[in-house]
């Protein structure tokens, strides 16, 4: 048995409280994410069982799935999500859980927020209801998404019941070519090993192409681990972690941040831990990726064609492509370059953060969206729309006929009034291709922000980089 | 949460991969703040069009799978979000039990958080039990034996599956997770003080 450890075995070992007898652990959990959609019949547990929250100050709510992004003055109209919202105020309330109202500037989608109230941290052990909470592991922290029951779990005890994952490490060489983001990168990685190939394992991405990403890019692979099928997926924390978690909120301030970065640099994997599976790819071969189907494995790259289910041995897969296409409305061997596009949806946890706004700008900068397309900007949070707006981002955006809009998860899952119409078409940052996941009968493709801008100004899917 | 232990009833063959948890319940349904009733919308966009026809050829409309209790599914069933209102509505449907070649992860937890028996089983095994499913034939679960039986040509067939025992032991006994956690109160208050000493960065704030 070798001493040498991984930064998830790390993280594990120190959130252990104890081994029950049936070889599961209770681990501790350091922060509680909290949202509208999956927390109501959490509170309405605790409440039958005259249970109450044990750590309200390690838990923070906002409302995300379901607010409106235009119009915020009329409030939320839809009933059933005005329902959910004031439910979680109440039950926020009811516990004394602090919570980021609609009318707050910093409310914006969990996986946004956290980060930038520091209340993401290295080291930690973080849960949410989302599936999404993988992005945290951005900083090195252990974040995992979790069903209604665990919310539940972790609200009374601030631990959960947990079997250890095994460690796969993403190793990405090299540098990334110009204009290759990291939502190509993560988009290359799933084409790679596949929904499934993450099952069972938390990823560490590692290599000189994950290391020179930005926080913010870091967190757009992380988010996506789940899309490859992982627990979590993170990065071992380091300078640059270090300096964008420095005068946020609630990131440990003077003295303390010294200590806390000594702890912070302890956290990274040890040269010579053992990974149970290891995963190459030279950052060289990966160009503006896309997704042509209804799985986030159905990638191509941009100069690609869409396949041609006749050219699949495998009975399955050739009927999983054959569904698809009938779903997409693609013809197969066609150029992906020439698929046409209705909307375009710019914003999600995945690539709804400043930098890509930045990125966005520039492509939009004296440019005009094509007359066909309807294309939307959605800001994370309430501080990313403000940082923007400081910017003047908001102008270019709406002088080039950009859509502007207020902050929420929106057309990512469509559960408020921003959804595709049967048969339309998007060009989406955000996260999941699936089967009417925009909209009933709407077809996603996924991509970068740059991506999704061009596609608005061309009106088809388009690799940026020939604007 | 209910035990459980054997379960005797017919099967859905489901024969899609990579079934989402967009496609097992749509987002239109997740606005609720209750457990219950979720079971109509199970596979709603499979079940109806776009203007609310029944699609016949989807198995779950089909007569002769009414009031079955077991899913035969493809591979990376459960795929996609984390909302419990997959299982909830499965359970809510009747599906207590789903054969598949393999789940995605939170899915599979979330099962056994609500009395749902996810059986792991190979490919090829799955498939036979998809096609002997059509034949609406009876199948018999033992959780405690960790078996399924069926009759097939006037012949006794049985297949054994593995399951991890603390899952097994937690459908065994219905047990509540929370009160049994709550029982180590005095491990997590000790684990608490010694994480303070050692990162009291972690402690005392919050946000206004």
């Amino acid at each position: 048995m070798t001493d040498k450890k991984t930064i998830y075995d790390k993280i594990w070992e120190s959130h252990v409280v104890s081994t029950n007898d049936d070889g599961t652990t209770i681990l501790y959990i350091d922060r509680h994410l909290v949202h509208e959609v999956t927390s109501p019949q959490a509170f309405e547990g605790l409440r039958i069982a005259g249970r109450k929250v044990r750590r309200p100050e390690f838990t923070l709510a906002t409302a995300d799935h379901n607010v409106p992004t235009s119009d915020r003055d009329k409030g939320i109209t839809d009933p059933d999500s005005k329902l959910q919202v004031d439910t979680l105020e109440q039950n926020a309330k009811e516990n004394n859980i602090t919570y980021l109202p609609m009318s707050d500037k910093r409310q914006g989608i969990v996986h946004i927020v956290g980060p930038e109230q520091g209340f993401t941290q290295p080291g930690m052990t973080i849960v949410c209801g989302d599936s999404h909470t993988s992005t945290h592991g951005a900083f090195g922290a252990l974040a995992w998404g979790i069903g209604t029951s665990e919310v539940e779990h972790t609200l009374a005890t601030q631990t959960l019941i947990q079997t250890k994952a095994k460690n796969m490490c993403i190793k990405i060489t090299g540098k990334a070519i110009e204009g290759v983001t990291a939502k190509d990168i993560v988009l290359a990685i799933i084409r790679k090993i596949g929904t499934a190939g993450g099952t069972g394992y938390v990823i560490e991405y590692t290599g000189e192409a994950i290391r020179n990403l930005s926080m913010e890019g870091r967190m757009t692979v992380c988010n996506m681990s789940i899309e490859a099928g992982a627990r979590a997926g993170l990065i071992s924390p380091d300078k640059t972690t270090f300096e964008y978690l420095k005068g946020r909120p609630l990131a440990p301030a003077g003295k303390e941040y010294d200590d806390a970065i000594k702890y912070w640099e302890s956290l990274a994997t040890d040269d010579g831990a053992h990974y149970d599976e290891t995963v190459e790819i030279n950052a060289d071969d990966i160009i503006p990726q896309i997704t042509w189907g209804t799985s986030p494995e159905d990638v191509v790259s941009i100069d690609g064609f869409v396949p041609d289910p006749t050219n699949e041995e495998n009975a399955d897969k050739k009927k999983s492509i054959e569904r698809a296409l009938d779903y997409m409305g693609l013809e197969p061997n066609t150029p992906v370059n020439e698929i046409k596009v209705d909307k375009v949806f710019i914003g999600s946890c995945t690539n709804g953060r400043i930098e890509d706004l930045r990125a966005v700008s520039i492509i939009a900068k004296g440019r005009k969206v094509a007359e066909s397309v309807h294309a939307m900007i959605v800001p994370g949070s309430g501080l990313v729309k403000e940082q923007a707006e400081k910017e003047g981002l908001d102008k270019i955006f709406i002088d080039a006929g950009f859509d502007w809009r207020d902050p929420g998860c929106s057309m990512c899952l469509a559960m408020n009034a921003d959804k595709l119409q049967p048969q339309e078409r998007c060009a989406s940052t955000s996260n999941r291709n699936f089967e009417g996941r925009q909209g009933r009968g709407g077809r996603t493709h996924l991509m970068s922000p740059q991506m999704a801008a061009a596609a608005a100004i061309t009106g088809k899917l388009t690799d940026f980089r020939d604007l | 949460m209910e035990k459980f232990n054997k379960l005797s009833g017919h099967a859905i063959p489901l024969r899609i991969t990579n079934v989402d948890t967009d496609m097992i319940i749509p987002k239109q349904f997740l606005k609720t703040i209750k457990r219950t009733g979720l079971g109509e919308f199970l596979f709603f966009e499979l079940k109806f069009d776009q203007d609310g026809n029944k699609i016949d050829s989807f198995a779950l409309n089909q007569d002769q799978y009414k009031g079955a209790s077991i899913l035969i599914a493809g591979k990376n069933f459960g795929c996609g979000s984390s909302r419990e209102h997959a299982p909830w509505s499965i359970a809510d449907y009747g599906i207590k039990c789903i054969i598949a070649p393999s789940y995605a992860d939170i899915f599979y937890n979330n099962c056994f958080k609500n009395g749902i028996l996810p059986i792991i089983l190979d490919e090829k095994t799955v498939g036979r039990l998809q096609d002997t499913a059509e034949n609406t034939l009876n199948f018999k679960i033992d959780l405690e034996k960790q078996n399924i039986t069926y009759v097939e040509n006037n012949e006794q067939k049985e297949i054994s599956f593995d399951i991890d025992p603390a899952k097994k032991n937690c459908l065994l006994e219905g047990l509540d997770d929370i009160g049994l956690t709550l029982n180590k109160a005095v491990s997590i208050g000790n684990f608490e003080g010694n994480q303070e000493k050692e990162t009291p960065w972690l402690y005392g704030n919050k946000l206004t």
